[in-house]
């Protein structure tokens, strides 16, 4: 096992090397001059020059390449350029309301999603399975913004329940009060395209040799599904929960936007209207790193489910 | 008696592939709702309908309006906003004296507007046609770009193996670690410029991933088959054999993806010009109206939100069940 975590952050490697680069070559050779975007539209030559120098623009691409390396692994990327805010501690502090909205959206995702995949898995073929697919592929049609505008101003501005938008510093409040409207709406957004997902799962285990023959010892269909399909159907339900974590928390992008969630994606969005490169550097970069870290422990997991998979 | 159709030799793949869909009724009554959406785009784009989208036929915030409704029974220009007559409001006179020269010079009207008019008094009719061309086009040209590098980069990674391949799969692995929403928003803060041509560069630029797993894995699967060998026999050059003859065996996989993307391109275009990356001031698209309509719906506007939902729902449903009915009906494993 040490020896497969190992070789796995090995071969990571290389990928990360290439998200660097990706990312470097993005914002430095296709982005332009940062000079201009940071003295504007009033700026004179030298003021150019000084901010210039000061990011290290004038140096060589090489010794560029060398600083960004160095930001990354120090987890120092100076100063958010609209803000002055060190960006370390944007994300630190960013990362808490992002979390307080997407974990729990995550858990009661999957659980709601497993529990209608197996039911209607339950009932396959007939009419009802028919109905809830042609409700899923209705439902996913309807953009987020539609599900976000509708509820915010139906649920929240109109009836009341939740707060429109907000976000305090407490953190129970802020579970309790401020984070339901917009887990309620993620939920309304994701649990048609998992259920869709998570029912092909639960179908391709239904098939199986080992389901013919627990029902052929007389197990009732409801303990099929439930213990020895669901068994099975997790590994690629702990592949897509473990996969979709990193984007998630950019998902969820429009939600903090819409209710004021001080979160990553709020955060990246700003960033990207006000020009603000060491915070959509450093974010990429971080992102990248957790989806691969991820994906690892994803395959780690497997092996906790089903003692068949070997790592090797 | 009947004569029974002669068949000419066996049906194609795409024949096939074609009875089946035909026997779907889901599928065909989707594909018709596509098609209605692309003549209307086609009309719309070639300024036979829609052109005069900027045209004002209404007063500000008309309701929706059928046929029949006469002059008399729509409220007056102006009275249509109803503001509250707040002393405190510094802007009050201003807005009583606008009010009074609305209703003077009676902005032009119809009788009909089924949806309604929006904040300039445009057609949301008009308006949500003009902007389903935007996103339909949009999707559908960033869809092209990213299966036909998806299909390249495939075709050339599958075909030729080796260190190629390598190559290729980090490139993938790398795309494939960042999160897409976040690839679009720094390609976005990258490119700097604002408007169609970027958003299209952007979606198709990042999605090319999907495809070339896809069509990675059908040349690998093909380039050792009898038709390859025989083709190289007679001294077709890669390039060949990889496009004139390889290529259209594989096509449906790119036709499935095509279809599959460009309804998450037509999505992501819509929420992209929402925040204001994607059409410039003046062009309208359903993003940009959904944007207008969050702010109307606090005034008790929600016809232009659910003109361009709908619109954009129905499409994006019809879309998705022919992509759907179309992967089953060209997958040979159901044949």
């Amino acid at each position: 096992m040490p020896a497969f975590i190992f070789r796995r952050l090995w071969q990571m490697l290389p990928t990360m090397l290439g998200v660097v680069l990706l990312v470097f070559l993005l914002f430095n050779w296709v982005g332009g001059d940062p000079a201009y975007i940071l003295a504007g539209k009033m700026s004179s030559p030298d003021a150019i020059a000084n901010i210039r120098r000061q990011l290290g623009v004038d140096e060589p691409y090489y010794v560029q390449l060398g600083i960004f390396l160095k930001q990354i692994v120090t987890f120092d990327f100076g100063q958010s350029w609209a803000t002055g805010e060190p960006v370390g501690r944007i994300i630190a502090t960013r990362l808490g309301p992002s979390l307080t909205v997407l974990v729990p959206m995550t858990v009661l995702e999957t659980l709601i999603g497993v529990a209608l995949a197996l039911a209607v898995a339950f009932v396959r073929g007939s009419l009802t399975d028919r109905a809830v697919m042609v409700a899923c592929t209705v439902g996913m049609s309807i953009s987020i913004l539609v599900y976000i505008i509708v509820f915010q101003y139906g649920l929240a501005y109109r009836l009341g329940l939740f707060p429109v938008q907000g976000w305090g510093d407490n953190f129970t409040d802020n579970l309790l009060r401020y984070a339901p409207l917009p887990i309620l709406i993620g939920l309304a957004v994701s649990i048609a395209p998992t259920l869709r997902l998570y029912r092909s799962f639960v179908l391709d285990e239904v098939n199986q040799d080992y389901v013919r023959t627990a029902r052929a010892k007389g197990l009732p269909e409801r303990r099929v599904l439930w213990v020895h399909v669901l068994r099975n159907a997790a590994i690629p339900i702990i592949t897509h929960v473990m996969a979709n974590l990193p984007a998630l928390l950019i998902g969820a992008f429009l939600l903090e936007r819409f209710f004021g969630i001080p979160g990553i994606g709020r955060e990246v969005i700003l960033a990207v209207e006000r020009s603000d490169f060491p915070v959509i550097k450093a974010v990429t970069v971080y992102v990248a790193a957790a989806t691969m870290v991820f994906n690892l422990l994803a395959d780690l997991l497997y092996q906790a489910v089903d003692p068949r998979v070997q790592l090797s | 008696m009947t004569a029974l159709p002669v068949d000419h030799g066996s049906a194609g793949l795409w024949t096939l592939a074609w009875r089946r869909l035909r026997e779907d009724r889901i599928a065909m009554v989707a594909l018709a709702i596509v098609a209605a959406f692309l003549v209307m785009l086609m009309l719309s784009a070639t300024g036979l309908i829609a052109a005069d989208w900027e045209e004002e036929v209404g007063v500000n915030y008309a309701p929706p309006a059928f046929v029949g409704a006469s002059a008399a029974t729509m409220p007056a220009a102006g009275a249509a906003t109803p503001v509250p007559d707040n002393p405190f409001d510094p802007l009050a006179a201003d807005i009583g004296a606008l009010r009074g020269e609305g209703a003077a010079t009676a902005a032009p009207r119809r009788a009909t507007l089924p949806f309604g008019a929006d904040k300039w008094g445009h057609d949301v009719v008009r308006k949500t046609i003009k902007g389903g061309e935007t996103s339909i086009i949009v999707g559908l040209i960033a869809a092209l770009v990213a299966v036909g590098l998806g299909t390249l980069f495939g075709a050339i990674s599958g075909f030729y193996g080796g260190i190629v391949d390598d190559l290729f799969n980090w490139f993938y692995s790398v795309f494939t670690s960042i999160p897409s929403i976040l690839m679009i928003l720094t390609v976005a803060a990258v490119l700097q410029q604002k408007g169609v041509l970027t958003i299209v560069l952007i979606l198709g630029l990042t999605g090319w991933t999907g495809p070339y797993r896809l069509i990675r894995a059908e040349y690998m699967r093909h380039k050792a088959r009898e038709y390859v060998l025989a083709a190289d026999a007679i001294g077709a050059s890669s390039w060949r054999k990889m496009f004139a003859h390889i290529f259209p065996n594989v096509s449906h996989v790119a036709l499935v993806q095509l279809s599959i993307l460009a309804v998450g391109f037509i999505k992501a275009e819509v929420i992209l010009s929402f925040l204001g990356f994607g059409v410039p001031v003046g062009a309208v698209s359903w993003g940009s109206m959904l944007n207008e309509a969050q702010n109307e719906l606090l005034l008790g506007k929600w016809w232009q939100l659910t003109s361009a939902a709908v619109a954009m729902a129905v499409l994006v449903t019809a879309f998705s069940l022919l992509a759907d009915a179309l992967r089953d009906a060209l997958d040979p494993k159901v044949k």
